[in-house]
């Protein structure tokens, strides 16, 4: 099929009198199903997103009786006091501490990975590292959880933050060392070899160049992985347990497992611990749906 | 080292730091990522509760998880979620990809919305849903619709299609971006062709779009795939595996009895059969994938 098409493409571009590119999208681009899966879709992502929100900012006693789907008269922000006061404070920074503390190295060991694999790849080591990491990839790593726990408990680090950065930041690297590698290959290898004709080190060009010119891939990376970690629960429900070290996820499960009649509230905690993405979202939205896709769009 | 030559030895030192330039990455993945996944072989040798001290028993653990009818059980939710999922989202996400990646301005607007169930965690997801479809206080109560009010996560039917319907509307919009960017990269020329060979809408989608879509199909399905055996935090929070076991898929089964039940011995059997089945999975998928990319860059030689 696709071989007749490109035969036949030539000559009859070339017989076709009017501008291409104007008539084409009107013309043939309508794709009036794909419309109305997409508007149908819209009302489906939508709609508990509408709901979740004006609901948090109804009052409770009220909730019940009015009709769900429109806004209350007087909104209230008492919900978001009451989670505000439930310590919800000390779980974003808890996550704030853990997503930076393994975020930051997560990346850095893993372009450090990623070099020593795209400029060494004639060292049998290097390649074996590679292998290694690509297996990383294809395991659910979720499956390890309890031999990691145990690690941890012998490491004396349970119900610590170390806890669930230091296995996140293993969790991180495989996927990483591939996306970064990737785009490391594409730096073009004459500026790897003026480096070293003017002296550099592959220290020097690690920074210098590589650095500089894969940084929308290290932002990426760093996005999705923030993402990951900021939204991970498995390893804060296993590796912790005293309130004062739960990260949003957690907290958020433990607020609803006690105040779960609640409803405005916990949906206030909903929206309130989801806040801080959806405020990167809405200033860096074309980055950080790049950095989700990483890697899988090639 | 010694007798080295001269040639070699200025290139050696340049050379010698790249090793060390990976081994942090490696340190970290070996401890907590190879030593677990070894460990947790291991550990399925053992009778565990998870506080006292390991004791070595062989294959007791195997023993009571494979005569459990809970692990057929198990590996039959599993299977169902993923299959069941997979063939939900993927026509979507196709249909969905397909059109945003079309130029109009509206699209985009739309977007906007499309990607933020990217962006909350799963926790977060489960949680609202849960007050969502509560029979007595969620939306369809309240509006006063009885099809809507029904006890949504406490049969096992509807729970189960809660589950599905919950993982899609979180992942869909992550496929629909992966086939939004595998159909920008089609060549405009084949549609211009096939639209002078006198090709309908419908006709260039099914012999245009989706033959060229194949590669972007597997990598989105690999995904969907392994990612569907890690559904732990949705499901957990949902229903915690109910109505009795109905949602109850191997990563939950293993997270309740390890950490729940204290039998880490079995737990970790579950998880070696969590891994293996990832790994066949990933295995197949790759073959698949990897016989397709030789096709098609054969075809993008001739």
């Amino acid at each position: 099929m696709t071989t007749t098409l490109t035969t036949t493409r030539r000559p009859q571009k070339v017989t076709r009198p009017e501008g291409p590119h104007r008539s084409r999208p009107a013309a043939r681009r309508r794709n009036w199903l794909g419309g109305l899966a997409g508007w149908l879709w819209l009302a489906v992502v939508a709609v508990p997103l509408y709901w979740t929100l004006i609901t948090s900012l109804k009052d409770r006693s009220r909730y019940y009786a009015s009709n769900p789907l429109v806004p209350s008269a007087d909104p209230t922000l008492d919900n978001y006091r009451m989670v505000v006061e439930s310590d919800f404070l000390r779980y974003f920074v808890n996550s704030v501490v853990v997503t930076a503390g393994a975020v930051i190295p997560a990346v850095l060991v893993s372009f450090m990975a990623a070099y020593a694999i795209v400029r060494g790849w004639r060292m049998r080591v290097l390649r074996a590292m590679n292998g290694l990491f690509l297996m990383g990839l294809a395991i659910p790593l979720q499956a390890t959880v309890i031999p990691v726990y145990l690690i941890i408990i012998k490491l004396h680090l349970y119900d610590s933050l170390a806890a669930l950065i230091l296995p996140s930041i293993a969790f991180a690297i495989p996927l990483s060392v591939l996306v970064l590698a990737n785009f490391i290959r594409d730096v073009p290898k004459e500026l790897f070899d003026s480096m070293r004709v003017d002296g550099a080190t592959e220290w020097t060009t690690l920074w210098r160049l590589a650095a500089p010119l894969t940084r929308p891939a290290l932002l990426t990376v760093t996005i999705f992985n923030a993402l990951t970690i900021w939204n991970g629960f498995l390893l804060p429900l296993v590796l912790t347990q005293s309130p004062d070290r739960r990260t949003l996820p957690l907290a958020l499960w433990t607020f609803q497992g006690q105040y779960g009649v609640n409803v405005p509230a916990v949906l206030a905690a909903v929206v309130l611990t989801t806040l801080p993405v959806l405020v990167l979202y809405a200033f860096g939205r074309r980055q950080l749906l790049s950095g989700l896709t990483a890697g899988f769009g090639r | 080292m010694s007798t080295l030559t001269a040639k070699q030895d200025v290139r050696r030192p340049q050379r010698s730091i790249l090793p060390w330039l990976a081994t942090p990455a490696l340190l970290l993945f070996t401890g907590f990522a190879v030593v677990p996944l070894v460990g947790v072989f291991a550990l399925s040798f053992t009778t565990w509760d998870g506080i006292g001290s390991i004791r070595l028993t062989g294959l007791t653990s195997w023993r009571a998880v494979l005569t459990d009818p809970g692990l057929p059980h198990a590996l039959w939710v599993t299977f169902l979620v993923m299959a069941v999922s997979w063939a939900v989202q993927t026509p979507l996400s196709i249909l969905l990809g397909t059109f945003l990646a079309g130029r109009q301005r509206y699209r985009a607007v739309l977007g906007v919305v499309y990607f933020v169930p990217l962006m909350l965690s799963s926790a977060a997801i489960a949680i609202a849903y849960e007050a969502l479809l509560d029979p007595n206080f969620g939306l369809g109560a309240g509006l006063k619709i009885q099809a809507l009010s029904q006890d949504w996560l406490g049969r096992p039917g509807l729970a189960f299609g809660v589950v599905i319907f919950v993982v899609s509307w979180q992942f869909v919009p992550f496929h629909s971006l992966i086939y939004q960017g595998g159909v920008q990269q089609i060549p405009k020329s084949l549609y211009e062709a096939a639209q002078l060979d006198g090709a309908g809408r419908v006709r260039q989608f099914f012999s245009i779009t989706l033959p060229q879509l194949k590669y972007t199909i597997i990598t989105s399905s690999t995904l969907m795939v392994v990612g569907s055996l890690t559904f732990f935090d949705l499901i957990f929070v949902l229903t915690e595996g109910g109505p009795g076991d109905a949602t109850r898929v191997l990563a939950l089964d293993m997270y309740k009895r390890g950490f729940q039940a204290s039998l880490m011995g079995p737990a970790s059997a579950i998880a070696v059969i969590l891994v293996l089945v990832g790994l066949a999975l990933a295995l197949l998928l790759r073959r698949l994938g990897g016989r397709d990319a030789a096709a098609s860059q054969l075809e993008g030689a001739s």
